[in-house]
């Protein structure tokens, strides 16, 4: 007569499951990465000629950032929490000002002939400005960019920048154009 | 009635566990499917800036992280408490990115080579020195995309 098996006892399989379990609870990071996406000029090349563009000074938006992270913004020193303003001014140019960035006529879809502003955000920095700083101004660059593009959106199609397709987020983008340029680095001030 | 009738012998049964290990495999599976391992051991520490205008990077896979921070206390006598580059597991200078990235480039596909984007997560307290000298060396291997990482502050309005 064939012995019937002892059943195995699998009461301790949960205990084991739970046991993977926690490992997984504990080793996750579900956190998902966020920042300034920010793409950087390329190299220029060596053959290519240094061409010094000289700028009119009222099309220039000069920001310095000094190692005791004040701002300088065309040569006036303001705190970060202007700059937003400061730089939505500068690019838009209301009153026609003659301090602040020329403009030229252009054909852009959806918009037709606007004016579109010359003006080019530069920004130094030294470096001993401390990283926050850096971020902080980027950030108020940025939110002034989109500040503006929602504005635009607004007005023509009554959504904010990020709702409109493709095409139209082109076209607004080339109405309140947002160049940003960082100087190649300067070694002042030391480490 | 004496269907309803109590049988007084009769105990409790008890409720069966068996499908209990099923459950926990399922939740088990969940999080290992929704699982990503810390992938390098951090050596230094850094708390990110705070920032509001902020993207999601997606595609964990085509990022590569440069940290910059203050070496930890066990680190600290060989490497002193300036902020330092970490790469992959180790303490790094500025010269090793640009084969950090190469590296990099080499260990995915080569369609989406040219999608890699790099994150910089840096301390707040650093000084951009040594960040400028680290986008001097990303451009130079021209590792264009650039990520500087940053936490979700609160808004004002």
């Amino acid at each position: 007569m064939a012995r019937k098996t002892p059943e195995i006892n699998s009461s301790s399989m949960a205990d084991i499951a739970f046991l993977l379990l926690i490992f997984f609870l504990v080793s996750t990071t579900m956190d998902v990465d966020t920042g300034i996406y920010k793409k950087l000029p390329p190299i220029p090349e060596k053959t290519q000629e240094k061409t010094n563009v000289k700028m009119k000074k009222r099309n220039l938006f000069a920001i310095l950032v000094n190692r005791n992270n004040e701002l300088l913004v065309n040569g006036e020193l303001i705190d970060i929490s202007q700059l937003r303003e400061k730089t939505k001014e500068f690019i838009l140019n209301p009153n026609n000002d003659s301090d602040l960035p020329e403009k030229q006529v252009k054909t852009i879809p959806f918009f037709g002939d606007v004016m579109v502003s010359k003006g080019l955000v530069s920004l130094q920095n030294d470096r001993g400005t401390s990283y926050e700083t850096y971020i902080k101004v980027q950030d108020e660059l940025a939110a002034a960019s989109r500040e503006l593009k929602d504005e635009k959106a607004m007005q023509k199609w009554g959504k904010k920048f990020e709702e409109l397709d493709d095409e139209q987020q082109k076209a607004v983008r080339k109405y309140v154009p947002m160049q940003i340029s960082e100087a190649e680095p300067k070694n002042v001030g030391g480490k | 009635m004496s269907k309803f009738k109590k049988d007084g012998k009769k105990e409790l049964p008890e409720i069966s566990t068996a499908s209990l290990p099923d459950i926990v495999f399922m939740l088990l599976f969940f999080f290992m499917v929704s699982t990503t391992m810390r992938d390098v051991e951090l050596s230094v520490s850094y708390v990110q800036p705070v920032a509001k205008e902020l993207v999601k990077l997606e595609k964990k896979d085509l990022v590569s992280n440069i940290h910059v921070g203050v070496p930890l206390r066990k680190f600290q006598k060989n490497f002193g408490t300036e902020p330092r580059i970490q790469l992959n597991d180790q303490f790094a200078t500025v010269k090793d990115i640009q084969a950090f990235v190469a590296s990099e480039r080499e260990a995915r596909k080569e369609e989406l080579r040219n999608k890699l984007t790099t994150s910089l997560k840096a301390d707040r307290y650093t000084k951009m020195g040594i960040i400028t000298d680290i986008k001097q060396e990303l451009r130079k291997a021209s590792a264009l995309k650039l990520n500087y990482s940053a936490l979700q502050g609160a808004d004002e309005n």
